[in-house]
C-alpha cells in the first residue's frame, strides 16, 4: 500500500502564481545539476552502472509535476532521475542510491533505472521500455475502484511509442476512461537511431485519436507550455474526462547511457548544437526576468542554494555505508513460511 | 461434507474474497456472465459484484498484467484471469521484470500482492499453444510464487491464502481438472502456500506429483496395492513456490525411493529440480536413483491419440513405480 508522504520540495500546486514558477525554476536547476554532476562522478570512477542523463530534457518532467498534488502519481523511466526529483525525490537519498549505499531509495538494489521514492507516489522508474503504461492504466483503476480524485502521470520515451505495450495501456485507459495522462518524452532518438527510422509518423500525439482520446504536441523545452499542456489534462482526468496523450518534443543533450558513449556518435554536432541554443534553463530564466518575478541576484541565490544541496548529496552519500553483500538476500519476498529457502 | 467440482471450488473462494475484502477485485478476458470465463470459474460474479469489481478486459494480457501491479502498487488485491497459461507467454515481462522484481529493486519499499490465475494442462485436443504446463517458467524466478491445486478443497484454500498473501502468485488451474467433485468446506478456510500434503500414504517409494498428475498417481498407486503390493505415498507439494521440502524430505527418509511425476515436459522441468534438492539434502537416505515420469520434449500434439501418447497416463506412472521398486 502506498503511503503519501510529504516532500519540502513537492510542486506547490494551489500556491501563488510566482511560488510555483519559481519551484519551476528550482527543479529545472536541481534536475541539471544533479545529471550534470554524475557524469562526472562517473568518469571518476565513483558510481557505476547504466546512468540514463535527463539533461537537455528537464523541462517535461517540472511541467508535468508542476500540475500534480502530492497525492498524485507517476510512472518512471528508466531515463528517471528528473521525475524523481520533480515529484519531490531527495536529492541525497538518489545519489546514495547511485553510489549504492543504505541510505539509498532502494538500499542499493536498483541504481539509476530503479530509482524512486513510492512513499511519493512514484510506483517505480522501468528499464523496460514501454512497460510503465499499463501500470500506470493499473493506478487509474485504484484510484477509480477506491473513488479518489488522483490523477497518474505516466512518462515514456518516443520509443516506447512503438511498443505493445503503449498500445495496450492506451487502449485500456481509454475504454475504462481512467485517470492517466501519458507523456510521451520525444527526444527524436532510441541509444543512437533516429526516431524516423522506427516511425513513418514524426508525430506520435496522433495515435491519440485512434484510442478515441485528445492528443497534443507540445515544446518540451518550453515549461510553461508543458505545464499548460498538462494542466488541463490533469483537469480534465481529475474530473473524470479520461485519459489524453501529451507528447513533448525535446532533445536529449548527452549520449543514451553515460557509460555508452558510443550512443551519441549517430547524431549530428550541429543538430545538438542547436537544441542547446533551446535550452529550456535560460529561455525560462529570461521570462521570469523580464516579467519582474525574481531579479538576477535571487536567481543567482537559487543556484547557489541548489548547489549546496548537491555538495551536501554527495557528502551524505559517501558518508553512508555501502550495503552489505548479504543483504542481496533481503527484499525478494515479503513473506515466505518459517523456514523457506529462497 | 459437502462435494463441489474444483472450479465451483474456485469460485467460492473468489465470491468469499470479494465478499469479504473490498480491495479485491477481478480482471480478465470474457470473465462476465452468462458464462463467466471460458472454464466458468467466475460465473455469476459479474452479476453479484458489477463491472466495476469484475473488470472485463479487452484481449490484452500484458495489460492485464500490468493493470494488476499497478493497481496492487496502491493497495489493491487483484486477480487476474489469464485464459490459458500459454497466454502468460505475451505478458511475461509484466510477470518477470516488473511483479516478481518491484519489490526488491525498491528495496523493499512496496509489495505486489497480485493473483494470476490461468488454466493449464493439456486433454482437451486443443494442440500447442493451448495446452502448456509452464510452471518450470515461473518456479525459476525469484520473487514469484507458483500454486498448483490439484483438489477441489486444496483448490478453494490456495486460491483464498494466494489473494491475501502480499507477493505476487502465478496460481495454475489444471483445465481437466476443473469438473473434478470432492468435499470442501461452506465455511471460510485457508492453506497456507508452502506447506504439501499426503495424499497417500505409504512406506514403499514417495511419489510427487503436481496438479492433475496427483490425481493420476492416486489411481497408479491404488493399481500397484493391488496388483504388486506396493505401499506408495502420494505427496502433493501443492505449492512449487515456496516448496515444502521437509514434508517430501520425511517421505524420502521413510521410503528411501522417490519417483517424480509432471505433465510438463521433462527437459527444464519442475522435477528436475525437486530431484537436485532431494539428491543435495537427503543422498544418503536413498536407496535407488530417482526417477521422472513427465511429458515428452515436445510441443503437445493435436490429435488425441498422440496427444496421449505424450501426456504421463496412468500406465506411465505404474511403470514408472514399478521401475522404481525393482
Amino acid at each position: 500500500m502506498t503511503m503519501i508522504a510529504a516532500s519540502r520540495h513537492a510542486a506547490p500546486v494551489g500556491g501563488s502564481e510566482p511560488e510555483r514558477l519559481l519551484w519551476m525554476y528550482r527543479t529545472l536547476l536541481r534536475i541539471r545539476a544533479f545529471d550534470e554532476r554524475i557524469v562526472r562522478l562517473f568518469n571518476q570512477g565513483k558510481i557505476a552502472g547504466a546512468l540514463h542523463s535527463y539533461v537537455g530534457e528537464e523541462a517535461v518532467a517540472t511541467g508535468v509535476c508542476a500540475n500534480l498534488r502530492p497525492d498524485d502519481y507517476i510512472v518512471s523511466t528508466h531515463r528517471g532521475h528528473g521525475h524523481l526529483l520533480a515529484k519531490g525525490g531527495e536529492m541525497r537519498r538518489m545519489m546514495a542510491e547511485l553510489y549504492g549505499r543504505v541510505d539509498g531509495y532502494c538500499r542499493g538494489k536498483g541504481g539509476s533505472m530503479h530509482i524512486t521514492d513510492v512513499s511519493l507516489g512514484i510506483l517505480g522508474a522501468n528499464g523496460i521500455v514501454g512497460a510503465g503504461l499499463p501500470i500506470a492504466a493499473g493506478a487509474g483503476t485504484a484510484i477509480r475502484l477506491k473513488g479518489g480524485d488522483q490523477v497518474v502521470a505516466c512518462f515514456f520515451g518516443d520509443g516506447a511509442a512503438n511498443t505493445g505495450a503503449f498500445h495496450e495501456g492506451l487502449n485500456l485507459a481509454a475504454t475504462w476512461n481512467l485517470p492517466v495522462l501519458f507523456v510521451c518524452e520525444n527526444n527524436g532518438y532510441a541509444q543512437f537511431t533516429p526516431q524516423r527510422m522506427h516511425a513513418r509518423v514524426p508525430d506520435l500525439f496522433v495515435r491519440a485519436e485512434g484510442y478515441g482520446i485528445p492528443g497534443a504536441s507540445v515544446d518540451g523545452n518550453d515549461v510553461l507550455a508543458v505545464s499548460e499542456a498538462a494542466s488541463a489534462a490533469v483537469e480534465r482526468a481529475r474530473r473524470g474526462g479520461g485519459p489524453s496523450l501529451i507528447e513533448a518534443k525535446t532533445f536529449r543533450w548527452y549520449g543514451h547511457a553515460i557509460n555508452n558513449p558510443a550512443s551519441n556518435l549517430g547524431r549530428d554536432q550541429a543538430e545538438i548544437d542547436a537544441w542547446k541554443a533551446r535550452d529550456p534553463i535560460p529561455r525560462f530564466e529570461r521570462q521570469l526576468l523580464d516579467r519582474g518575478l525574481a531579479t538576477q541576484a535571487d536567481l543567482d541565490a537559487m543556484r547557489a542554494e541548489v548547489l549546496q544541496e548537491l555538495e551536501e548529496s554527495i557528502a551524505f552519500a559517501e558518508a553512508s555505508p555501502l550495503a552489505a553483500p548479504e543483504s542481496a538476500l533481503e527484499d525478494v519476498y515479503t513473506t515466505l513460511p518459517p523456514g523457506a529457502e529462497l | 461434507m459437502r462435494e463441489l467440482l474444483l472450479r465451483e471450488a474456485l469460485n467460492e473462494a473468489l465470491r468469499e474474497e470479494l465478499r469479504q475484502d473490498p480491495r479485491v477485485f477481478l480482471l480478465g478476458e470474457d470473465i462476465i456472465d452468462p458464462w463467466g470465463g471460458t472454464f466458468r470459474v467466475t460465473e455469476g460474479l459479474y452479476t453479484e459484484f458489477g463491472p466495476e469489481r469484475v473488470r472485463e478486459t479487452p484481449i490484452s494480457e500484458a495489460a492485464i498484467v500490468g493493470c494488476a501491479i499497478g493497481a496492487a502498487l496502491l493497495g489493491m488485491r487483484p486477480v487476474a484471469e489469464i485464459m490459458f497459461l500459454d497466454f502468460a507467454a505475451i505478458a511475461m515481462d509484466q510477470i518477470v521484470n516488473q511483479a516478481a522484481k518491484l519489490r526488491y529493486m525498491t528495496g523493499g519499499q512496496t509489495s505486489v500482492p497480485i493473483v494470476i490465475r490461468a488454466a493449464g494442462g493439456a486433454g482437451r485436443a486443443s494442440a500447442a499453444q493451448h495446452s502448456q504446463s509452464l510452471e518450470a517458467w515461473f518456479t525459476h524466478v525469484p520473487g514469484l510464487k507458483v500454486v498448483m491445486p490439484s483438489t477441489p478443497y486444496d483448490a478453494k484454500g490456495l486460491l483464498k491464502a494466494a489473494i491475501r498473501d502480499p507477493d505476487p502468485v502465478i496460481f495454475i488451474e489444471h483445465k481437466m481438472a476443473y469438473s473434478t467433485k470432492g468435499p470442501v468446506p461452506e465455511e471460510d478456510y485457508v492453506i497456507p502456500l508452502g506447506k504439501a500434503d499426503v495424499k497417500r500414504p505409504g512406506k514403499d517409494l514417495t511419489l510427487v506429483a503436481t496438479s492433475r498428475q496427483v490425481l493420476r498417481a492416486l489411481e497408479a498407486a491404488e493399481r500397484v496395492a493391488i496388483e504388486d503390493g506396493y505401499d506408495v505415498e502420494v505427496v502433493d507439494p501443492r505449492t512449487l513456490y515456496p516448496l515444502d521440502l521437509e514434508t517430501i524430505l520425511a517421505s524420502v527418509r521413510k521410503t528411501h525411493r522417490v519417483l517424480i511425476v509432471h505433465e510438463a515436459a521433462r527437459r527444464g522441468g519442475w522435477g528436475g529440480e525437486l530431484l537436485a534438492q532431494i539428491v543435495e539434502h537427503a543422498f544418503d537416505d536413498l536407496d535407488a536413483q530417482i526417477i521422472r515420469v513427465a511429458a515428452e520434449n515436445t510441443p503437445i500434439p493435436f490429435a488425441p491419440p498422440m496427444e496421449e501418447f505424450v501426456i504421463p497416463q496412468v500406465d506411465d506412472i505404474v511403470a514408472g513405480i514399478r521401475s522404481a521398486l525393482a
